[in-house]
């Protein structure tokens, strides 16, 4: 009987999802892209605690978190915003805002989440607690490349007009947004960790366009102007993300486009210092977050290769097959370890950034982007 | 430019490209991203063949590039043929 009873309290205990008490420091999502379902994994116990479904079409999917770590906003293909509690491992709020969407970003202060949409284009802007729509910025283009900037502003490219935007939010019912020509076909943006560069990277002409925030009124100046020299382009098979800010000291690295190449900019005077080559077209350039190593991971049909750049010696130090169509890379938030999901193989496979090791693997359905909840102390993720 | 139909494994395959390897830039729904949506209603006006030389030769000036290194005439054939049907879900 005792045994019994036992065996009950250890039921009643296992049923209660939020005891015992725990952060979410070391948690994060991973999105099982072609079930409309995410995985929250423990970067300490490299486990996955949970999954929650109904997110929809997660085909194209990406998450930024609540300044307290709790809460996941995922931004899926069909318009989808899910406010996912970690903790709780379940949906807290959802809402459907646009017809064809690509992701979104947090303000500074975390009150605001801002999606950015294909389909009808703009951005939208919500209470991050309610989910309540606050305004809109129509574009009449796609937008791209969306991030946050300090002082409740956001940045973004629109692909269809070649023009970045900043919109200030300060008074999220009335947003005021200013426009600057960037360049043909921007495909993503991003922001430096200081939150002061935005870049857009064009893919109708080789170059990157790049806005001084500090200085927007000197306008987008155009950086790496004609790094393809003319020569024809490789077929892209997969546009790159240049989410995954690559710095290290003085040098920044960036994913070239019809070019197996990783290009090295000088942050000081956005001049090029250097081209690595790889082993395909680059779509994520990721530095370590001490700088010391670029990961970097390819379109199809090499997306079974990973390598890593050791940014001393500036050359690629490490080639390897973590599996089958590797989507997506993401650091634990000291990068001691790095999770890259491979599509094909239904797994996440994790490695020691050190050692390069595998260290192991978890099982996951079709996964693609994995996102920790360290971002959401980071400016521009 | 009908050609014979690729052999089962090979169906296979393609299907799997389409839906996540095209489906980066036009969704794996199809319904269009980046890409145009290519379901049958997007579909129904335009011509076949230019259609499947647009898989394989890409769009010069788009982001649409060449798949002439990866699949066959025939096999781009195949897959705007099941995309106008409405394509095929991958088995799993």
């Amino acid at each position: 009987m005792k045994l019994i009873f036992a065996a009950f309290a250890a039921l009643a205990l296992v049923g209660c999802a939020q005891s015992p008490l725990r952060g979410t420091g070391d948690l994060g999502v991973v999105i099982e892209r072609a079930d409309g379902r995410i995985a929250i994994v423990d970067t300490s116990a490299r486990a996955v605690l949970g999954r929650v479904e109904g997110l929809g079409d997660l085909s194209h999917a990406s998450a930024v978190f609540s300044r307290d770590g709790r809460y996941a906003y995922v931004f899926g293909r069909d318009g989808g915003l899910t406010k996912v509690d970690i903790l709780g491992q379940r949906i807290e709020k959802r809402v459907m805002q646009a017809g064809n969407s690509i992701g979104g970003a947090i303000s500074q202060d975390g009150r605001l989440v801002v999606a950015q949409n294909y389909t009808p284009g703009g951005i939208k802007v919500f209470d991050a607690e309610t989910l309540e729509l606050l305004s809109e910025v129509p574009t009449q283009s796609k937008v791209v490349g969306l991030a946050d900037l300090a002082g409740q502003k956001f940045a973004y490219a629109l692909f269809d007009k070649g023009e970045i935007w900043v919109s200030d939010l300060s008074d999220p019912r009335h947003p005021q947004t200013q426009k600057f020509p960037a360049g043909q076909q921007p495909y993503d943006g991003l922001v430096t960790p200081d939150g002061r560069y935005y870049m857009a990277g064009l893919f109708g002409e080789d170059g990157i366009a790049l806005l001084d925030t500090w200085q927007p009124e000197q306008g987008a100046r155009k950086i790496l102007e004609n790094y393809g020299k003319g020569q024809e382009k490789l077929p892209v098979f997969k546009m790159p993300h240049l989410r995954g800010w690559a710095v290290a000291g003085n040098q920044a690295y960036l994913p070239a486009i019809g070019r197996h190449e990783v290009l090295v900019v000088d942050k000081g005077n956005w001049q090029e210092t250097g081209r690595i080559q790889v082993k395909g077209q680059p779509v994520f350039v990721m530095a370590r977050p001490d700088g010391r190593q670029v990961w970097v991971n390819f379109a199809f049909p090499d997306n079974g290769w990973v390598q890593v750049i050791d940014t001393l010696k500036g050359e690629v130090v490490q080639t390897l097959q973590p599996g089958k169509a590797i989507l997506h890379m993401e650091f634990t938030p000291r990068g001691e370890h790095v999770w890259l999901s491979a599509r094909d193989d239904h797994a996440v496979s994790i490695y020691d950034t050190r050692t390069f090791a595998r260290i192991g693997t978890l099982p996951a359905q079709s996964p693609s982007g994995i996102f920790f909840t360290s971002r959401a102390a980071r400016t521009g993720f | 430019m009908e050609g014979q139909a690729p052999s089962v494994q090979r169906q296979r395959e393609l299907t799997h490209l389409v839906r996540q390897d095209c489906g980066s830039c036009h969704g794996m729904q199809l319904t269009g991203g980046l890409g145009l949506p290519l379901t049958p209603e997007a579909l129904k006006d335009r011509p076949f063949d230019g259609l499947v030389a647009t898989v394989y030769y890409g769009r010069p000036g788009t982001a649409m590039p060449p798949w002439q290194s990866i699949i066959t005439e025939q096999e781009a054939a195949w897959i705007v043929r099941q995309l106008m049907q409405g394509f095929p879900e991958e088995k799993r």
